[in-house]
């Protein structure tokens, strides 16, 4: 983050402003990447205008970045119309995630004239096979990488993201060498994350502990071997009244259905768009309030955890596994491939199974059920 | 002296957070933040109102300053902007780029 956003998010933080909104277009994909989290049936998306009433709310409560998302965001049919009103009316600074394959020369034009931050495709692997083993579509790596040379030679900013699971483990170097030849950047994500029906199934396509171990040792992505690898050093009090992270602070999710939550990563429904203003379920809501009332010192287990200053704890994470103020195991893995050292919540799991979560959008507190264990 | 028209740049983003002003080149992604003055030429930067109008009306109405510095000093940070892209200029009313048209907040 740039010394200058980073003043621009104290100061939202400051004044209760989201400043970075995700926005989910629809759910529906023209892939079925064989890790993703989502239903991809259509339960009844916002209508044009119910985004456009959105996203003026939304630029009226401040928010600048706006990322659109899906599913895969070109199936709506009035995508640039979203886009369009999002840019010309309401000045946002626009991301898209999208897998690209419906991106053409004319596609990619059009969006360079809207004008957009950046345009982030999924590449999963170098090799057709492996990509399109996850995609489950022949053919689609070609096309995204068609795709991303068409926005690239609009001079469009172009980013893979690429997923870190086991059919591509081996994959990653040669994931950041295309992106390297073709001009283009690329992040590198090991967190398979759970459905967002609370079903953990799909948590088995992570990489295994050896392999996410050898990844963060590899210095053309982590820099400085041995400090990356190497255990913060513990904070002091004021370190423990450090924010856990953005979500619900300066930065939160809605749905195609209009559901808002803190992040895409983190399925407590906060309020509907289309039953109240946005603004009254950011300020108001007594469960954003909740996850926004929560400092590192709250934490059951993390806040007296060896790794609690360099931890990439996700709240959302911790939720899903049963306490938004609990541990996140996927992260407490991550943190001992880095180190080597087990976190508090690994040495204190003597074999006890933790109850699971099933999220529906916007359930209430009594409705939420109780579905399952950690094998 | 030729008048001078501002307009804002279609391809930037921008918004106002707590009074100050952000905003984002739509060239290299680069982030600003706008000082009052520049907050005021932004917002005032319909195409259709001359500099020297702008000045008058909004910078000289709100701050102490003698007309003909402060739209010396105006146009200056006015072509300072619009080597960044954030606004354009021109010596001619500017028609809005974009179909929309719309409106800063």
């Amino acid at each position: 983050m740039s010394d200058l956003l980073e003043q621009m998010t104290e100061k939202a933080l400051r004044n209760n402003i989201p400043l970075s909104v995700q926005l989910d277009l629809t759910y529906r994909c023209n892939e079925r990447c064989v890790h993703c989290y989502l239903d991809h049936e259509d339960h009844g998306e916002m209508t044009t205008a119910d985004i456009k009433h959105l996203l003026d709310q939304m630029a009226e409560a401040g928010v600048f970045i706006l990322t659109l998302s899906g599913g895969e965001i070109f199936l709506r049919k009035d995508f640039f119309e979203i886009l369009e009103h999002a840019r010309f009316e309401r000045q946002f600074c626009v991301k898209l995630k999208t897998n690209a394959i419906m991106i053409h020369e004319r596609e990619a034009a059009r969006i360079r004239d809207i004008g957009v931050e950046s345009v982030q495709i999924s590449i999963y692997s170098h090799r057709p096979e492996v990509h399109d083993g996850i995609t489950l579509v022949p053919g689609s790596l070609q096309r995204s990488l068609d795709a991303a040379r068409f926005l690239k030679s609009q001079g469009l900013r172009v980013i893979f993201a690429n997923v870190l699971m086991v059919h591509n483990s081996q994959d990653y170097r040669g994931v950041r060498a295309l992106a390297a030849e073709m001009g283009v950047e690329c992040t590198l994500d090991p967190t398979i994350t759970p459905m967002m029906d609370g079903n953990r199934s799909v948590l088995s396509l992570g990489v295994h502990p050896d392999t996410l171990h050898e990844v963060f040792r590899d210095k053309a992505l982590v820099g400085e071997v041995d400090e990356f690898c190497t255990i913060a050093a513990p904070g002091d009090e004021n370190a423990l009244s450090a924010l856990p992270c953005s979500a619900g602070h300066t930065t939160c999710y809605v749905s195609p259905y209009g559901d808002v939550f803190p992040c895409v990563q983190f399925p407590l429904a906060t309020g509907n768009v289309r039953t109240q203003r946005f603004l009254d379920i950011w300020r108001y809501s007594d469960r954003m309030n909740e996850v926004r009332s929560i400092r590192l010192k709250h934490l059951t287990t993390c806040s007296s955890c060896s790794h609690i200053a360099g931890c990439s704890r996700c709240p959302g994470l911790a939720f899903m596994e049963g306490n938004m103020r609990g541990p996140s195991s996927l992260d407490c893995e991550k943190s001992f491939a880095r180190t080597g050292v087990p976190s508090a919540n690994m040495l204190a799991k003597k074999g006890p199974s933790a109850n699971l979560v099933q999220i529906r959008p916007n359930a209430a507190p009594e409705e939420v059920r109780q579905t399952g264990a950690i094998a | 002296m030729s008048r001078l028209y501002l307009a804002r740049n279609p391809r930037v983003a921008a918004r106002s957070l707590d009074g100050e002003m952000m905003i984002m080149s739509g060239r290299d992604s680069t982030l600003f933040t706008l000082n009052k003055t520049a907050t005021i030429l932004w917002q005032a930067a319909d195409g259709t109102t001359p500099l020297d109008k702008i000045v008058e009306q909004k910078i000289c109405a709100e701050y102490e300053v003698e007309p003909g510095e402060a739209l010396k000093d105006a146009e200056a940070l006015a072509r300072d902007l619009a080597s960044h892209g954030i606004l354009q200029i021109s010596e001619e009313p500017i028609v809005p780029e974009n179909p929309a048209g719309g409106a800063s907040r």
